[in-house]
């Protein structure tokens, strides 16, 4: 397909209601850290953008909020006109000034710590992680405990970045700071907030 | 018997119709038409659009009808309207040095470059009621001026040509100014978003504490450099063209305040300012506005902040009549909840305090009790 | 979509315009991911007054769909003249079912209390809160409780209620008492009755906050522990009352005291009007119940 097509096809076809949609199911799967939330494919982004991480972009990015992307997505010029297009977010200058990041390749994704982690002041103020995942079972096991979680939940996504237990257990020690994260398969998301512990199903 | 209030839905739409009844008053009188407010409530109407945020003469005449002349209403009513309207962008700033002048006067100055001119003003008028206004009677048409204006420099540039007032802000040159409709405020701030709040500020409240600074609270040695009243154009920039785009024109009010300043361990002496810019024909609030921004940057200039117009925090706090005429009315509100809670708890501490003072007599209560 | 439209102005689905809703919805994650910490936002105005909820019309109109099913309380009431406007402000601009029913709701705003009967998973509690931070009536800076909340330091506010000890006794804070949000932040819970805190502790529920007119939005996600701040030797204790309701009979609630004269008289009632009707439907009958006043008259009650 013709790239200004494609940066203009594939939004929200009814963007007052999707972007709700999609919405609820971040903010619910934010308040249960491993409760998996399904979703309709409500954007047809180009690849290697995911629906569901198109989607959640759609309805959380503006020119308010200067996004990152991984190389992977970098090297896509379709998908930069069509996060501009329909979002208007600015891409961000570094990690660290990005307000979004969309990672199409977390296994080859830099360290949790390049982006912003927020200040003790404002932790607010820190990188929101949208990582593309094949699903959420076939990885190894992860044990997540915390707020949102009334005993323990389960989650083993697939490819997540190297070292993540570590990373992730450096990431809990710097709260208040520290990213959240969200993982999108094709059809479903759930997240991990900065305040989600980590248990192998080793230990 | 007891039967808990309902109806609370009837009784609000019965208010409210109460209310339009009570806002048409005598229907023999004519209704105002919203172009009668516009023109012979101007500075009403300016006000309005000043404190709303929002230069629509229209709308804020309807508001102040809609209001019946509650100006705080008034302007709530435009920001809650402004506040769903789509942002296109951003003009450029305006220049008020090329403003096309109705009223301009300066303080420090006898005569200067294009004049002092009077304008449409409230000055040196004898404040006698004026029994033909209520007449209705025939009104002279104005003299106009037949020359073509002279150009009007900013009192500011004339002083800054000999080096003797401070540079006008310190702003970098890629400072994109802030917008504190969009984004929350945070302290310290930043000039520009600080002169964003007191432009919409109640003029009541920038009055007062203009006024304190007069009186000793933060005394800032101030001369009216100038205060001009004029019609401004608008421009923005298309990244399509290679011009910036006129949008129109608006009526503002500036005052540049220059203050006497003898210098401290962070600033040289000399001359600074203090700055004023409000929608419309405003000159009292103008001038307030200008006094508080000048209070304001005291840490800015090395001075003890000592006053309450010298406080960031407390004066753009509750400079926003919006927020402080909700929040004070809010009170009316139920607080039945809340208010039980503490009814117990001073019915429980005078029982013990009793008992505590008073042990005999809080006995005898008992036994003629049981 | 448009949820209604007039010559001079049409609104959007729930009044507020996306671009705001996305900075809402984007403050309310944070909020969620960072537990009692007061995220800043950049609140508009909206067409009720500062201090009559707009921070939460604000959150529950940035989190409301077309399913979505809505409660509205005030002091426990749904029927106070403020809880009535607010649910006829989204019946009008978001066409949204609304019900009195504590468990048929999705989303409940609140403003003063939390309802009797338990919450459950997939409600949304939403808060109207008028002071966000717990430590303002100690330190009116923003600039230094933003420094005291970044460092966790919270001497100033154990002081407070160590000197109420001192000079009264006991800890004489009834509403708005503060708490300790998952073991970091003191947290305002908006002016509750000190006795609906509890509640707040582990609730499956997600608990929204919105302030307004000071421009915050703080949450407490599910099962997430809320303490009330208290000493070992004078332990965090609620309100209790001598009398059950006088309508329903109901024990261990919040309840109302109502005057019915000018002699003194009066009875206490369950702040919670639901609670209270449903108890009543179910055949619960207090000693000032109109059945137990007419022992002819057993109809349960319209």
């Amino acid at each position: 397909m013709e790239m200004a097509a494609q940066s203009i096809e594939g939004g929200f076809a009814d963007p007052v209601f999707n972007a709700q949609t999609v919405f609820r199911a971040v903010m619910d799967a934010m308040a249960r850290p491993g409760s998996v939330q399904a979703l309709p494919a409500f954007a047809r982004p180009p690849v290697p953008l995911s629906a569901t991480a198109g989607a959640i972009a759609l309805s959380l990015c503006d020119n308010d909020t200067p996004l990152w992307l991984d190389l992977a997505l970098q090297a896509a010029p379709a998908v930069k006109s069509w996060l501009g297009f329909h979002t208007g977010a600015p891409l961000a200058n570094t990690p660290a000034d990005a307000h979004f990041a969309l990672i199409a390749n977390p296994a080859e994704m830099m360290a949790l710590d390049g982006f912003s982690q927020g200040t003790q002041d404002y932790p607010d103020r820190s990188t929101t992680l949208i990582l593309h995942v094949t699903d959420l079972v076939s990885g190894a096991p992860l044990l997540l405990e915390g707020p949102g979680i009334e005993t323990s939940a389960t989650i083993a996504p697939a490819q997540m970045p190297r070292h993540f237990i570590e990373q992730w257990k450096q990431n809990n020690q710097r709260f208040p700071r520290g990213v959240d994260i969200i993982l999108a398969t094709a059809d479903s998301l759930t997240c991990l907030p900065r305040t989600t512990r980590i248990k192998t199903m080793e230990a | 018997m007891y039967v808990a209030v309902k109806g609370g839905e009837a009784a609000i739409h019965n208010a409210h119709r109460l209310l339009a009844d009570r806002r048409r008053g005598d229907r023999s009188v004519p209704a105002l038409r919203l172009d009668q407010i516009v023109e012979q409530l101007a500075l009403g109407v300016d006000r309005v659009m000043s404190e709303g945020s929002l230069y629509d003469r229209e709308l804020a005449a309807l508001a102040i009808v809609q209001a019946r002349g509650d100006m705080i209403e008034a302007i709530f009513l435009v920001r809650a309207y402004r506040t769903t309207l789509p942002r296109f962008g951003y003009t450029k700033a305006i220049d008020t040095g090329a403003m096309l002048v109705e009223r301009r006067v300066s303080a420090t100055y006898k005569d200067l470059p294009g004049g002092q001119l009077l304008g449409p003003t409230f000055d040196y008028t004898h404040r006698l009621l004026d029994p033909e206004l209520a007449a209705g009677g025939d009104i002279a048409e104005p003299l106009r001026r037949e020359s073509e204006a002279e150009a009007m420099p900013r009192v500011s540039a004339i002083l800054a040509r000999e080096g003797l007032i401070e540079p006008d802000g310190d702003m970098p040159q890629d400072h994109v100014p802030g917008d504190i409709t969009r984004e929350p405020l945070e302290f310290p701030m930043a000039r520009d978003i600080r002169l964003q709040a007191l432009s919409r500020g109640d003029e009541g409240f920038l009055l007062a504490l203009g006024y304190s600074t007069q009186r000793g609270y933060a005394r800032n040695h101030p001369f009216v450099g100038e205060v001009r009243i004029g019609e401004v154009e608008l421009e923005i920039d298309v990244p399509e063209l290679p011009f910036a785009v006129p949008l129109g024109s608006v009526r503002v009010t500036e005052c540049q305040m220059v203050n006497q300043f003898k210098g401290s361990a962070k600033a040289p002496p000399q001359f600074t300012r203090g700055y004023g810019l409000v929608f419309g024909q405003n000159e009292r609030k103008a001038m307030a506005m200008a006094l508080c921004d000048r209070a304001l940057r005291a840490s800015e200039l090395g001075e003890d902040v000592v006053a309450a117009a010298q406080d960031e925090e407390f004066v753009i706090s509750h400079s926003d009549n919006v927020q402080a005429t909700g929040f004070v009315e809010h009170l009316k509100l139920p607080h039945y909840v809340d208010f039980q809670a503490e009814l117990d708890l001073v019915r429980r501490m005078r029982a013990e305090y009793e008992a505590r003072e008073n042990p005999a007599k809080v006995e005898e209560k008992r036994e003629a009790a049981e | 979509m448009t949820a209604q439209s007039t010559d001079i102005a049409t609104y959007n689905f729930a009044y507020l315009d996306e671009q705001t809703k996305r900075m809402i919805r984007r403050a309310i994650l944070k909020g969620i991911a960072i537990p009692g910490y007061q995220v800043p936002f950049a609140s508009r105005e909206m067409p009720m007054p500062y201090g009559w909820g707009t921070g939460g019309v604000q959150v529950t109109a940035s989190i409301i769909g077309p399913d979505d099913v809505l409660k509205v309380i005030d002091q426990g009431a749904d029927d106070t003249t403020n809880a009535v406007s607010i649910r006829a402000f989204f019946r009008k601009v978001a066409n949204v079912a609304v019900t009195t029913e504590t468990a048929k709701a999705s989303i409940i705003q609140t403003r003063h209390r939390i309802p009797e009967h338990p919450l459950k998973a997939g409600q949304v509690l939403v808060y109207q809160v008028p002071i966000p931070e717990p430590l303002r009536f100690l330190e009116p800076r923003e600039t230094e409780t933003r420094k005291m909340h970044a460092l966790e330091e919270y001497g100033l506010m154990h002081v407070k209620l160590y000197e109420d000890i001192a000079r009264h006794g006991r800890i004489a804070t009834t509403y708005a008492y503060p708490v300790k949000v998952e073991g970091r932040y003191v947290m305002d819970p908006s002016p509750t009755p000190k006795f609906d805190n509890p509640k707040m502790h582990r609730s499956p529920a997600l608990q929204l906050f919105g302030a307004g007119r000071e421009k915050r939005i703080y949450a407490v996600p599910p099962f997430t522990d809320v303490v009330s701040l208290d000493f070992e030797d004078h332990p965090f204790e609620v309100q209790t009352f001598d009398q059950p309701c006088a309508l329903c009979a109901a024990e261990n609630v919040y309840l109302d005291e109502v005057i019915l004269d000018d002699h003194g008289s009066h009875m206490f009632v369950c702040s919670d009007t639901d609670h209270c009707e449903k108890r009543r439907a179910d055949g619960h009958r207090g000693h000032f119940a109109p059945e137990t006043l007419a022992p002819g008259n057993m109809e349960p009650a319209q």
